[in-house]
């Protein structure tokens, strides 16, 4: 049965490790350069101080690369449930061979536990691989993203670490309970996709951030948390917009943050702005004293009792909830097992 | 003796659609039975029924005295339109067959092969159709099976490629103890390799025994016209013809015929079984209206 499996499973199974090990092999060439010059580069600017800056410039050079990476390496699940899976029963059915291949002397539940386990294994080692030089690769990156590409965000976190093996063995059993249920290939396919997309899709946004409590905290207003300070023309309001970073927490995910004022009370939603008591015309807020820098600004904001008030799961969590994501996939993946056992023995012929 | 396959009130429903009703039957060991009927009958169903590919919804099945599906190993299956996989070569086939079947038999599966001159290296798609039912029937035939199923295995094959076909079966029957249950619709093909036939309409059996025994005992009578109450009573009407002045009768009787005034001509199995399959809309009414709902 294990020969029969690989028999039918060796062409994609090839096709699939192949790509995998060129994108791998791409990474691994480029990753120890981008690695040393992350490190030269920061050995430079704590001398000076100027590793913001720094963080931005590396950053943005290598944004296009860091986006299309995470994107790759989580598409592949989806790529495993809709070619893997999916095909996995209706291409029997719809080519009669099932009648063939369960006449044999072995039973049709023996034939479904190789095959989801053999393949299942597959699938799962090659997320394994491509999260793991993916997370290795990217290192450098994740210390000098955006708030908004954060380590913990939804898009990253996702492309990180162990979660995308979880998102393998998940999507596979799904293409294959799906094909079960639909039992032709192109529909089963279809629906196999936009359930795995809900599934991706409802999992960070209504279930993740309730794995642990978020930190509620506030800050002062300062470089990070700060999105933009307008002053208008002429000297009159300062407005200031806060943005989705907290400061001392990089790469946390920030999951709602807002401005409130001297009173407690709350002025500012995530992007929006707000006016702020400080006078535009004189002093370090207004253009004429901002020669000396805008933390003279922040300082005078600060002491008029302007907060940045956030709710946040910091970056410490990171592995934590990487745990939790994978079992919780686990049982996913387990319960959909078991509704194809159920389902070969009772529903297909 | 156990049957080879003994069906009571057996059904098989899809959704509210009853595929096969209250089918009770028996196939006894040692033959090679052929199980005919027209579309519809249910006769795919009773076989995958008996080959455990499907569950009964109701009644009684057993195969060599077992419920089926567990006794996987002893039954082999040719299916409708004998599916092979298009990418495996025809040696692949093979060693599918030695690995997932215990009592595989690779000499003969060989052998097989050789004699029908396939090249082990093919890929099955680049096979013609009969070479592709050859090639399911020697993976029925190496598993070898106590009990060999075939679902209209020669119904999508041209003349010549169903007559090598079943004369294969034919030799292997021949060769070794093994029964064999086959459904066909095509009657003349039936008559060539079956010792035992079922006529399966509408999910009933209207007839069931060794082919020669029907034979003999099933004539045709033609002569004047004359109203069936007027037979003596030892003979049962099958089927019944009139005209103005002349009436065809189809009967069954043990007895010898001695009124001079018919015409007595021996049935082919066809005329046989077609006899019976006319009686339908009179013997079956409320089961045809069933399966048409």
């Amino acid at each position: 049965m294990i020969w029969l499996t690989w028999r039918q499973f060796r062409g994609s199974a090839v096709l699939t490790a192949a790509l995998v090990a060129v994108c791998a092999t791409v990474l691994a060439m480029t990753g120890p350069g981008l690695a040393d010059r992350y490190a030269r580069g920061v050995a430079a600017c704590v001398a000076d101080g100027t590793c913001d800056r720094f963080f931005d410039r590396f950053f943005d050079e290598y944004q296009l690369l860091f986006v299309l990476v995470g994107f790759v390496l989580l598409a592949l699940p989806a790529f495993i449930g809709l070619f893997w899976g999916a095909p996995l029963i209706t291409r029997e059915l719809e080519a009669g061979t099932h009648l063939l291949v369960w006449n044999q002397g072995v039973s049709r539940v023996r034939w479904l536990a190789v095959k989801l386990g053999l393949i299942g294994l597959i699938a799962v080692a090659m997320a394994c691989v491509a999260g793991l030089v993916v997370t290795w690769w990217s290192r450098p990156l994740d210390g000098s993203a955006v708030p908004e590409l954060a380590q913990m965000t939804p898009v990253v976190f996702g492309a990180r670490g162990v979660v995308p093996m979880g998102y393998a063995a998940f999507a596979f059993v799904l293409g294959v309970t799906v094909g079960m249920l639909v039992r032709r290939t192109l529909p089963a396919m279809a629906l196999t996709l936009v359930v795995f997309v809900a599934v991706q899709v409802a999992m960070p946004t209504l279930v993740r951030p309730h794995f642990m409590a978020p930190v509620s905290a506030t800050h002062e207003l300062g470089r990070v948390n700060v999105g933009g300070l307008h002053v208008q023309q002429g000297g009159g309001e300062v407005r200031v917009a806060i943005q989705p970073a907290v400061p001392g927490e990089a790469g946390a995910w920030v999951l709602s943050t807002e401005l409130v004022d001297g009173s407690g009370k709350a002025v500012a939603g995530d992007g929006q702005d707000a006016p702020v008591a400080v006078s535009g015309t004189s002093g370090p807020c207004s253009p004429q004293g901002a020669g000396a820098g805008l933390d003279a600004c922040w300082a005078e904001i600060n002491a008029l009792g302007y907060r940045q008030r956030a709710l946040y799961h910091p970056i410490d969590r990171f592995w934590p909830f990487q745990w939790i994501e994978t079992g919780l996939y686990a049982g996913l993946t387990l319960g959909l097992t078991w509704l194809s056992f159920w389902l070969i023995r009772r529903r297909l012929s | 003796m156990t049957p080879v396959l003994q069906a009571r009130q057996l059904g098989r429903r899809y959704g509210r659609r009853w595929a096969l009703r209250d089918c009770t039957l028996e196939i006894p060991k040692g033959h090679v039975t052929g199980l005919v009927g027209p579309n519809g009958a249910g006769k795919t169903t009773l076989l995958k029924l008996a080959s455990g590919q499907l569950a009964p919804s109701e009644g009684e099945l057993r195969v060599l005295g077992e419920r089926p599906g567990t006794v996987l190993p002893k039954v082999g299956f040719v299916a409708q339109d004998t599916p092979v996989y298009a990418g495996l070569s025809v040696g692949d086939h093979l060693t599918l067959g030695a690995r997932l079947n215990p009592t595989w038999d690779a000499r003969l599966a060989a052998d097989r092969i050789a004699e029908l001159g396939l090249d082990p290296r093919q890929k099955a798609r680049r096979l013609s159709g009969g070479e592709r039912a050859q090639l399911a029937l020697t993976l029925g035939l190496a598993k070898r099976p106590e009990l060999l199923i075939l679902d209209e295995p020669v119904a999508s094959l041209d003349p010549l490629a169903r007559r090598e076909f079943l004369q294969g079966l034919m030799e292997a029957t021949a060769a070794d103890e093994f029964g064999v249950v086959l459904s066909s619709h095509l009657i003349a093909d039936l008559e060539r390799v079956c010792d035992f036939v079922i006529v399966l309409v509408d999910s009933r059996v209207l007839v069931a025994g060794e082919v020669d025994v029907l034979l003999g005992s099933h004539h045709r009578l033609t002569g004047p016209r004359r109203d069936p109450d007027r037979l003596p009573s030892g003979q049962y009407v099958v089927s019944a013809r009139h005209t103005d002045r002349q009436s065809t009768y189809v009967i069954r009787t043990d007895e010898p015929i001695l009124d001079p005034a018919w015409v007595v001509t021996p049935l082919t199995l066809e005329d046989l079984v077609l006899a019976y399959m006319e009686r339908r809309p009179a013997a079956g009414r409320r089961a045809g209206l069933e399966v048409l709902r």
